[in-house]
């Protein structure tokens, strides 16, 4: 398949046009020199991973992955940064200060990685592109074949849950726990 | 469409990933690359799960599997991120060199 072939497709164009965006917002992750503006940007290549999925028929995850990542993980994470960073401005110590060695391993593992899966799939094309996958046929197998890896990863969430819960809770010093027991 | 631009492109993302985890010294932002790099993950299922077409649709249910992980990781993550910067006042990997040799 040529260059003209492929892009005259206009799933295609919507590919482009939603695959440089995820790398300009993933890259702007990775290089912002703003905390605030990093965790916003994740939001772009969140939403345009969703909008991927769209294109590849997978409905079901595409919203969770707008509910999940977007409405609960960047927010999280937003809680954090101001947690831990009043000044949310500029910051020059954000990053390391030699970037030539991981710029060279990231560049290498993208190319390893690129290479080898045009080398094993060439042009392969993805015949479904029609209609999405429906959410009873997920939900049946989410409960039916996968039913203990679902099981293993609610517990595994809940475990994280009560984790989380136990490391930041913050220990009352026993000025404050006689306190509380006067009242 | 063709697998391979799919792939192409979480591979791009997930060397990004990379770089991110290598380069940041915040741990908020560590955290960020490590989601960035999931995220190229299930990109790659999601896109083999369209190409094979299993009748179960695997690939989309290790997709839900993956941000399931990815939630709780945050969860723990950031707790542990509270934790440090309560008892050392920094976010700054650099200064938790308690246990380094």
């Amino acid at each position: 398949m040529t260059f003209a072939d492929w892009i005259s497709q206009p799933v295609n164009w919507v590919f482009l046009i939603i695959s440089v965006a995820v790398l300009v917002s993933g890259f702007r992750v990775v290089t912002s020199k703003n905390l605030v503006h990093a965790a916003l940007f994740l939001v772009g290549a969140l939403a345009g991973t969703a909008g991927l999925f769209l294109l590849l028929s997978a409905e079901f995850v595409a919203w969770v992955l707008v509910l999940v990542y977007i409405g609960a993980v960047v927010v999280l994470f937003l809680f954090g940064i101001m947690i831990t960073r009043a000044p949310t401005g500029f910051d020059e110590g954000l990053d390391a200060d030699h970037k030539a060695m991981p710029a060279i391993l990231a560049a290498g593992v993208f190319l390893m990685m690129a290479w080898s899966s045009v080398d094993a799939f060439g042009a392969e094309l993805i015949s479904s592109t029609g209609s999405p996958t429906s959410t009873e046929l997920i939900g049946e197998s989410l409960l039916g074949r996968f039913v203990i890896p679902f099981e293993v990863v609610s517990f595994v969430l809940l475990a994280a849950l009560i984790g989380g819960i136990t490391i930041a809770r913050r220990d009352l010093t026993p000025l404050e726990e006689e306190e509380r027991g006067a009242v | 469409m063709m697998l391979t631009q799919f792939l192409v492109l979480a591979a791009a993302l997930f060397a990004m990933g990379v770089y991110g985890l290598l380069v940041r010294r915040n741990i908020v932002l560590i955290l960020l690359s490590v989601e960035l790099m999931l995220n190229a993950v299930n990109i790659n299922l999601v896109a083999f799960e369209a190409y094979l077409v299993t009748p179960e649709a695997i690939g989309q249910i290790f997709a839900i599997f993956v941000i399931t992980v990815a939630a709780a990781e945050v969860g723990i993550g950031l707790a542990i991120v509270l934790m440090i910067f309560r008892n050392r006042k920094s976010a700054n990997v650099d200064d938790l060199s308690l246990m380094r040799w």
